[in-house]
């Protein structure tokens, strides 16, 4: 159980998180991307606190960083509701009407 | 009494409020408003009169300050009241006379269309005159100084749609601004080198010697410049005359008695501060005033003329009087010559309402008809003529007396006693003349002298009051004592008061600070001057009695040299009275050869000296030199102004405009060619690329993710390797 | 070393990890949604090994218990439960695997390959240390947070509201009509 091998496990979930987001059509998947993206960072952030500092700056970080999802997964939610309304369907490729 | 004296002014003042806004809804539109106003500021002026009658104190003072406006710790100016015995005296004066004014203005004003606003311009007069007489800065003296200046304009310009009066009106201003302006250049020199402006603190400041040598003497100078305008001194003199084009109550009141005696009243109270070089400045302006002004007196024809010259002449001797150093002779001049002089103006104004002529060609054997106004009249005649036992001959010889000392002194001055000697007899002349002319010989208009009356008891009331205050017993004694010239701030040494100045501090309010004390002798040694070479205690025991009549380099006589003083005084004041005596004398007896018995005809002898007459009866062509000069100088000026507007200044305005014509014309080319060259082809290069780059945009989100992702990656790359 | 503990770890990296690839490759939605849930708990296991008890906690309970369950929500509500297509077919496959493989294979070798200064791990309850920062070094972040918590409440009511006002108004003006 060293650095190295959390940190190896935190990419490999960002990574995967990545792929979700690129190749996903529905919006709810792409969230799901992005979630396993935000748990790679946290990872990052307890174990590096963990291993390189005392001070408890990391965990409270991911903290702040769990929050912060609660609330993204809340107003997806109620966007994607809207969305769904509005177009009928949750496919990001159909909201581009903002498109140059 | 006294700790109510700051609420003198204010009652005026409300009654103007009043009567401005709703006289005319008033029974009998309002007059008595203002005349009860007045009556009480004259029981109050009495209460505080006899307060310090009482006190009998030469050193009374009643000091009241109250913090106003500061600016920092620079620029503090305080409010108060400063009452010594010449402002309870001053104060005395000011409402009998205001008071007896309000009362003859019931009568004379009459019917007039706009009776409500005389009496309000008169309590808005009123309201100037006394805080004018009651502060105790020169800043509060200058803002009450400039409101006497305006109630004077208003009341002179009352009947403004005859043009002669609303002329006067402006001409009185405008005279009256060049003297304020050297008022102004004074106070703010004094400000400027002592920082304060109150009497007392500028006393001291000066005493400290923050002010002193020449500019001290130009801030006297300054500060006398109002003085002669406001109390129309040589050759501000031109407006007063004018001003007679007023009321004639307003004549009596503020051109005569009161108004512009503020200027002898400035001189008085700010005395300290003169050195002897602008004493012997103000002595001279008043010499030729006096004399310039009895002369043109003497051909005069116009009632209220010759009585206007008169008071110029008499300001004159005020004037004179305080230069030459005779204090007290000045100021007990200020207070007879209110009583004889608005004795005599309103005289002259019951005459004029009776025959409705101000020429007295057309007068003559009035006294049948008006015995009240006669015999009123006669009186403050012999009392302006300076017979005994009338109030005239006290001051009046006083002033003499002064200046015969002054003279004896400086033998090279002796001119300011014969000057005053030889017009005291010219006065007389002039004024028995009107005397005669007027009320003496065979009526010369029948149709005139047939309607002429007695006025009503509100005209003569008020003569009889003012004929009683010219006898000389009601000044005599008490003046002397009370009124005594302060000692100058700016040599300490050579002067003391008789007693270290105690403040008046019995009874008063706690507010109020103590008066700050004159500067005293064992305070302040005396500046050791090398020519005298006398121990500094020396001046201290003599200096009393040598202030009392002190010359300009009084300080430092030594015993002998003032006992010499005292009895050079003495003797001064005797040849003075008997001098003056035979030359009234004398002035009276020509006035009856000539025009009573008629043993010499005036028309001859005007003739005989023609250019002399014709020379006096203009004026000595004051009025055309300052029309020749000053008037037409400044219109020449505005030529050359409006010439140099209308050619150099519009030359280069339409030169500027051409040469603006033509750049924009250059400038309008540029921009059609360059910047919109240049503006169109930014837009079209940013059309054309927009139309390119924007197929970058897909709105493809795993697009960008791909795009955002792979550039990390790359930059990874290049980092990492 | 080697013990139970290396196995439960591992366990718990490869029960994150295999869960995470399923995330991103089962077509169905729903399926994926699942897998997310396993990969939230496995990464919730790794907390603890890092000496992080109160983030674990916290990882359950906010994500499996909150925002999985708004996942799932938004997958019902989003889509037509009569429709046979919910399952979600992908593409651009080819470039994405490419980078992400690549980007995996830096991101290791330098997770491997560079000298962290690291210091002996310590294991202690942490729960009581984080509270008492966020109530006081981390007091103005937190009080942010709950801002931003309420705000992103009001927000997420605001827009899932249903449009109701323009159509009452009309229906109002009709009935009165």
């Amino acid at each position: 159980m060293t650095l190295d091998k959390f940190l190896v496990v935190a990419a490999a979930l960002f990574c995967c998180g990545l792929y979700t987001v690129m190749t996903r059509r529905n919006a709810v998947a792409v969230l799901m991307g992005v979630e396993l993206i935000l748990n790679a960072a946290n990872i990052n952030f307890v174990a590096f606190s963990h291993f390189l500092s005392r001070v408890m700056g990391g965990q409270i970080f991911a903290v702040f960083v769990i929050v912060l999802a609660a609330a993204e997964a809340a107003v997806a939610l109620a966007i994607f509701l809207r969305l769904f309304a509005t177009t009928g369907t949750v496919e990001v490729d159909t909201a581009d009407q903002l498109k140059g | 009494m006294i700790r109510y004296a700051y609420l003198i002014p204010f009652l005026p003042l409300s009654s103007f409020f009043v009567n401005i806004a709703v006289g005319k809804r008033l029974p009998r539109k309002g007059d008595w408003l203002s005349l009860a106003t007045i009556a009480a500021c004259l029981l109050m002026s009495i209460g505080i009169f006899y307060e310090v009658f009482r006190a009998y104190d030469p050193n009374f003072r009643y000091h009241v300050v109250v913090p106003w406006l500061s600016v920092g710790n620079r620029f503090v100016i305080d409010a108060g009241i400063l009452i010594d015995n010449v402002t309870a005296v001053m104060l005395l004066v000011v409402t009998i006379v205001s008071t007896l004014v309000h009362l003859f203005s019931i009568g004379y004003m009459h019917g007039d269309p706009r009776y409500n606003r005389f009496f309000a311009y008169l309590s808005i007069f009123s309201f100037s005159m006394l805080g004018l007489v009651l502060s105790e800065s020169l800043f509060f003296i200058y803002i009450f100084w400039e409101l006497v200046g305006l109630s004077s304009y208003l009341l002179i310009g009352f009947w403004f749609e005859k043009k002669s009066a609303a002329d006067a009106g402006k001409k009185a201003f405008i005279v009256n601004r060049v003297g304020d302006f050297g008022f102004l250049i004074g106070i703010l020199i004094i400000f400027s080198t002592c920082g304060v402006l109150g009497y007392d603190q500028v006393f001291q400041a000066i005493g400290q010697g923050k002010l002193s040598g020449t500019l001290l003497t130009l801030a006297g100078i300054g500060v006398f410049c109002g003085a002669i305008g406001k109390s129309a001194q040589f050759p501000l003199h031109v407006w007063l005359p004018d001003a007679m084009e007023g009321p004639t109550p307003v004549s009596a009141l503020i051109h005569a008695a009161t108004m512009v005696a503020a200027g002898v009243y400035l001189v008085g109270r700010v005395y300290p501060i003169f050195t002897p070089d602008a004493l012997l400045f103000i002595a001279y302006v008043g010499l030729i005033t006096l004399f310039i002004a009895a002369t043109i007196a003497v051909t005069q024809n116009d009632i209220k003329r010759v009585l206007a010259y008169s008071t110029v002449s008499q300001l004159g001797y005020m004037v004179m009087g305080l230069g030459v150093g005779g204090y007290t002779a000045g100021l007990a001049h200020l207070a007879t010559h209110a009583a004889f002089k608005a004795c005599l103006f309103l005289g002259s104004g019951s005459v004029i309402h009776a025959v409705h002529s101000q020429d007295i060609r057309e007068m003559g054997a009035l006294r049948r008809k008006m015995p009240i106004t006669f015999v009123t009249f006669l009186i403050a005649t012999l009392a302006i003529s300076g017979v005994p036992f009338f109030s005239g001959f006290y001051s009046k010889d006083m002033i003499l007396a002064a200046a015969l000392e002054f003279g004896m002194k400086h033998p090279q001055h002796m001119i300011f006693f014969l000057g005053g000697l030889f017009t005291a007899g010219l006065t007389a002349f002039y004024m028995f003349r009107l005397v005669i002319l007027t009320f003496f010989g065979k009526p010369v208009d029948h149709h005139k002298f047939d309607h002429a009356h007695e006025s009503p008891p509100s005209m003569w009331v008020p003569l009889v009051v003012l004929a009683a205050l010219c006898f000389s017993f009601w000044y005599s004694g008490w003046f002397g004592t009370l009124i005594r010239k302060p000692a100058s701030a700016a040599n300490p040494a050579a002067v003391s008061s008789p007693a270290p100045a105690v403040p008046a501090e019995r009874g008063l309010a706690p507010m109020e600070h103590a008066a700050v004390p004159a500067p005293s002798p064992s305070r302040e040694p005396a500046p050791a001057e090398p020519g005298h070479g006398q121990a500094p205690s020396h001046g201290t025991s003599v200096a009393g009695e040598a202030s009392h009549a002190a010359g300009p380099s009084a300080h430092g006589e030594s015993l002998a040299e003032a006992g010499h003083e005292a009895h050079l005084a003495h003797q001064a004041h005797a040849y003075a009275m008997y001098s003056s005596v035979t030359v009234g004398a004398l002035g009276i007896l020509l006035a009856f050869v000539v025009y009573f018995f008629g043993w010499i005809d005036p028309a001859r002898v005007a003739n005989a000296v023609k250019p002399l007459y014709e020379f006096l009866l203009n004026k000595w062509y004051f009025d055309e030199l300052y029309e020749a000069t000053v008037i037409e100088g400044s219109k020449a000026f505005s030529r050359f102004l409006a010439w140099f507007d209308l050619n150099v200044v519009d030359g280069l305005v339409n030169l500027a405009a051409r040469l603006g014509v033509f750049l924009s014309f250059l400038v309008g080319k540029f921009d059609n060619y360059v910047v919109d060259g240049a503006v169109n082809g930014v837009a079209t290069v940013t059309i054309s690329s927009g139309s390119v780059l924007r197929r970058l945009q897909t709105g493809k989100l795993y697009h960008y993710v791909f795009v955002l992702a792979g550039g990390a990656l790359i930059i990874f790359i290049i980092r990492a390797f | 070393m080697n013990g139970p503990s290396d196995f439960i770890f591992y366990a718990a990296a490869a029960l994150t990890v295999g869960s995470a690839i399923l995330v991103a490759t089962l077509p169905n939605i729903i399926y994926a949604a699942v897998a997310l849930l396993f990969a939230f708990a496995g990464v919730a296991g790794l907390y603890v090994f890092l000496s992080a008890d109160f983030l674990a906690a916290t990882q359950v309970l906010v994500y499996v218990g909150g925002i999985l369950v708004l996942i799932l929500f938004a997958v019902f509500l989003s889509n037509r439960l009569a429709d046979v297509k919910i399952s979600n077919p992908g593409h651009f496959h080819l470039p994405a695997a490419a980078v992400c493989l690549v980007l995996f294979g830096v991101l290791s070798y330098t997770a491997v390959s560079t000298p962290f200064a690291v210091k002996t791990a310590v294991y202690l309850p942490t729960t009581a240390d984080i509270g008492e920062m966020l109530m006081t070094r981390y007091l103005l972040p937190f009080e942010v947070a709950s801002v931003l918590l309420l705000a992103a409440l009001i927000g997420a009511a605001l827009l899932s509201r249903p449009e109701r006002g323009t159509p009452e108004k009309a229906d109002m003006e009709e009935g009165r009509g």
